[in-house]
């Protein structure tokens, strides 16, 4: 019923091997999907459409008219892992992010990885990411990443790649959780045909957590949002509600007698653990920036005086700065003893006259990053880019070299996708969420996100692109009665 | 529960019920134009921009007052703030804030509100009396989905003090365009009866009138069921009777250090007035300064609610 455009051989297909033959964990949903009609796909998108207006699952766009909201496109083809895969990625995330906790602990602290050489004490102290206010603090549980979200890619080769470590608020998780009550809702039959592993306890996870990042007991937590105007306000606002703690902004916290408290409408209640969802910039307008009106005045020198907790901790940007991004594979030899399970794309450093030289040689062909940018906002990819903006670019590389990591560009893993023309393969990534509390751990998923745009390789919603449900396939033990991963339709 | 939660709570289900108000009165005010013999058909749909306090932001933007005007001023115009789609709006608005303490059935229920009213056709007065029936619909949708989903705790208590605070003041204002109608030396007239049957349909007391009278319509008995009478759910006696049953259940500590004791004070006071009330004392004084007296009591109740919990330091 559906003709499956065939895959660019360039890249790695999640569905599709080149000769259009089905990988064995997506036959079961290849026959569905056939058997599906195209007028019965089309209502199921209209519906999932109209479901998700209703429910109001939009996003801000900044630079877009005031307050204006927006679907993020979803689409109706899951992005499935086999359990073996998941194992492999899953044991490669604990084992990064453990390091690159680690590795906050050690630069707040002793600094050993910069006395051993591994790191260079400029590219950590003189980082506009490092908090010099965070020295010798000394944090509950010595976490300070909580909530990490790592983002993967699979490459020609069909091995995982980690683009980017995301430490400081990570959005996202609540599209995954979204995303699934979704496809359960409109194709449930799928879900009684597949052994897809579940999602839906996140925000269980989620507030152990966030209890964990103090040492109160019986702490009262709060979600601080800068408010209902922020892309990810909606987020927010779902997460504070699955854990049933209150969704706060700065305005409803004040600070007395070195402690946090709420203003509510039976008098104050003292707050004992934040999760914010602001920057540290914005946190506290006496200790950052004094024209932040999100934060809460006075709050670091309740932090630093260990009355309340805050998730995640302040300055952990340094460790997800791209510029510090090559070194983790260094950290995690340094902190574990380990090899690294899991990939990082080679990065030329531009700060490196060598490395810029190579860097200006090739633009055409790679991908150019500001070291502290986020979101797909002020990079290069050089491939598409025209003559005036490689030019640009350029320029810009030389005048501040520093500010810029370069690495080729990627041929992401591409899954077939609903467009127009029918479906037809388009990249993704995946952005799986890591909680470290009492022990390192996550759900089975992540969220996937998807170019619309034949050929692109930006995934970023504020950059038009979707997103995908993520089905990690449990383990394919025997063939017992009870497993059901793998039934043929 | 945080005080800017409670206001929006609050504020949500004010401008809600105060949509479905508008609607009430355009109606009537509607229905009452279109009759031949009404005495001065302008006057009647001139009622809301009265009530709403609108008449000069109408007469800078239109020419002059028509039936197909007034419907778009004062349903659709997103610049007057006191619209219907501007209170469906900002009703939206405030839901969004707060849809982490409000149901989901809740939620997706405003928002679908605010989108179908974007959708609402322009100046059609064919369909005038659908969309006052729309909005009614909307907003009886809403409430029920608050009753049967919401957990009863303070989210639910601010949001009842809100629909009855601002019903109050709403069906006060209702009735005092009419008061002129009533009174010592008044002769009642035939137009009249049309008059008060559209008010008592437009508050949905028609059927409750001769329920409760078994008599034909007069001026008096109306307002003394839409004012004193207990069982008349959009009457001020009810309002303030929910009003007194609602403060006691939100948390706000215990005897003289209750934050919300000025408040229940005033509420008390309130309702004891009408308990005890009499319609011929009431006609006595003048319905008109009446009823400016109670709206300035609801007025006063409103902003010792604001100061007592939403605006708490």
């Amino acid at each position: 019923m559906h003709a499956l455009a065939l895959p660019d051989a360039r890249h790695y297909d999640e569905m599709l091997l080149a000769s259009g033959a089905v990988r064995p964990h997506y036959q079961g949903f290849a026959g569905w999907l056939q058997a599906q009609s195209p007028e019965a796909l089309a209502r199921k998108r209209r519906e999932a459409d109209l479901l998700f207006r209703r429910v109001g699952i939009t996003f801000a766009v900044y630079g877009d008219e005031a307050g204006a909201e927006r679907l993020i496109p979803f689409d109706l083809v899951p992005r499935v892992i086999p359990a073996a895969d998941w194992q492999r990625l899953e044991a490669g995330l604990r084992q990064r992010v453990m390091a690159l906790n680690r590795f906050l602990a050690d630069i707040y602290h002793e600094q050993a990885i910069v006395r051993a050489g591994v790191v260079p004490a400029e590219q950590v102290l003189t980082n506009s990411q490092y908090q010099p206010a965070m020295r010798g603090l000394t944090l509950p549980h010595g976490i300070y990443a909580h909530i990490t979200g790592v983002d993967v890619v699979r490459a020609s080769d069909g091995e995982f790649y980690v683009l980017e470590d995301n430490l400081r608020v990570p959005s996202g998780v609540s599209y995954m959780l979204e995303n699934r009550k979704m496809m359960m809702r409109l194709f449930p039959e799928l879900f009684a045909r597949y052994a897809v592993a579940p999602v839906a306890h996140y925000p269980n996870l989620l507030l152990t957590t966030l209890r964990h990042a103090t040492t109160v007991e019986n702490p009262t937590v709060v979600v601080l949002t800068p408010g209902q105007y922020n892309s990810a306000y909606f987020e927010h606002a779902f997460l504070a509600q699955q854990m049933g703690v209150e969704l706060v902004e700065g305005q409803d916290l004040f600070v007395k007698n070195d402690y946090v408290y709420l203003r509510t409408t039976a008098g104050p209640v003292r707050v004992d653990a934040i999760y914010r969802r602001i920057d540290d910039a914005f946190l506290d307008p006496l200790a950052f920036r004094a024209d932040s009106m999100l934060g809460v005045p006075g709050l670091l020198s309740v932090y630093r005086k260990g009355h309340v907790a805050l998730a995640n901790a302040i300055g952990t940007g340094v460790a997800d700065d791209k510029s510090i991004y090559p070194y983790v594979p260094e950290m995690i030899r340094f902190y574990l003893d380990e090899a690294p399970i899991l990939a990082n794309v080679p990065t030329w450093q531009c700060r490196k006259p060598v490395e810029l030289d190579h860097v200006l040689q090739h633009l055409p062909e790679l991908v150019v990053k500001e070291v502290h940018g986020a979101g797909g906002y002020g990079m290069l990819i050089g491939p598409a880019a025209s003559q005036a903006e490689l030019a640009d670019f350029r320029a810009r590389l030389r005048a501040n070299p520093g500010n810029y990591i370069a690495q080729p560009t990627l041929s992401l893993s591409s899954c077939p996708t609903f467009v127009e023309s029918g479906i037809a393969p388009r990249h993704i990534d995946l952005r799986p969420f890591v909680l470290t509390g009492k022990e390192i751990c996550m759900v089975a998923g992540g969220l996937t996100r998807v170019a619309l745009k034949a050929g692109s390789l930006v995934v970023n919603s504020s950059q038009g692109g979707g997103t995908k449900d993520t089905w990690v396939l449990e383990e394919n033990g025997s063939s017992t009665p009870g497993d059901k991963s793998f039934l043929p339709v | 529960m945080l005080s800017r939660t409670a206001a929006q709570l609050y504020w949500m289900s004010r401008y809600l019920e105060r949509a479905e108000n508008l609607a009430r009165m355009l109606d009537v005010s509607y229905s009452l134009s279109l009759l031949p013999q009404s005495r001065g058909a302008a006057a009647e749909i001139g009622a809301p921009l009265v009530i709403t306090g609108s008449w000069q932001a109408f007469h800078q933007k239109h020419a002059g007052l028509t039936a197909d005007r007034l419907v778009d001023f004062m349903v659709l115009d997103l610049d007057n703030p006191s619209s219907i789609v501007s209170c469906l709006r900002c009703a939206r608005e405030n839901a969004h804030a707060v849809r982490g303490k409000i149901t989901a059935e809740m939620w997706e229920n405003i928002n679908a509100t605010w989108l179908e009213a974007q959708a609402l056709p322009r100046s059609d007065l064919a369909d005038a009396g659908a969309c006052f029936d729309w909005v009614k619909e909307r907003s009886h949708l809403f409430r029920g989905a608050t009753y049967g989903t919401l957990q009863r705790n303070d989210a639910y208590w601010f949001i009842r003090l809100g629909t009855f605070i601002e019903r109050a003041d709403n069906t006060a204002r209702i009735l005092d365009v009419k008061a002129h109608l009533i009174g010592p030396g008044v002769a009642e007239s035939a137009p009249d009866y049309y008059a008060w049957s559209a008010l008592l349909r437009s508050l949905s007391a028609f059927e409750a009138y001769h329920e409760a009278y078994r008599d034909t319509l007069s001026a008096r008995r109306v307002a003394e069921l839409l004012i004193l009478r207990r069982d008349i759910p959009r009457s001020l006696r009810a309002c303030c009777d929910e009003i007194l049953q609602i403060l006691p259940q939100i948390e706000s500590g215990e005897g003289a250090a209750d934050r919300g004791r000025p408040v229940k004070r005033m509420a008390a006071s309130l309702a004891a007035s009408l308990q005890y009330g009499a319609i011929d004392e009431i006609l006595v004084e003048g319905l008109h300064r009446y009823l400016s007296h109670f709206l300035g009591e609801v007025s006063r109740l409103a902003d010792s609610i604001h100061h007592a919990y939403l605006e708490a330091a």
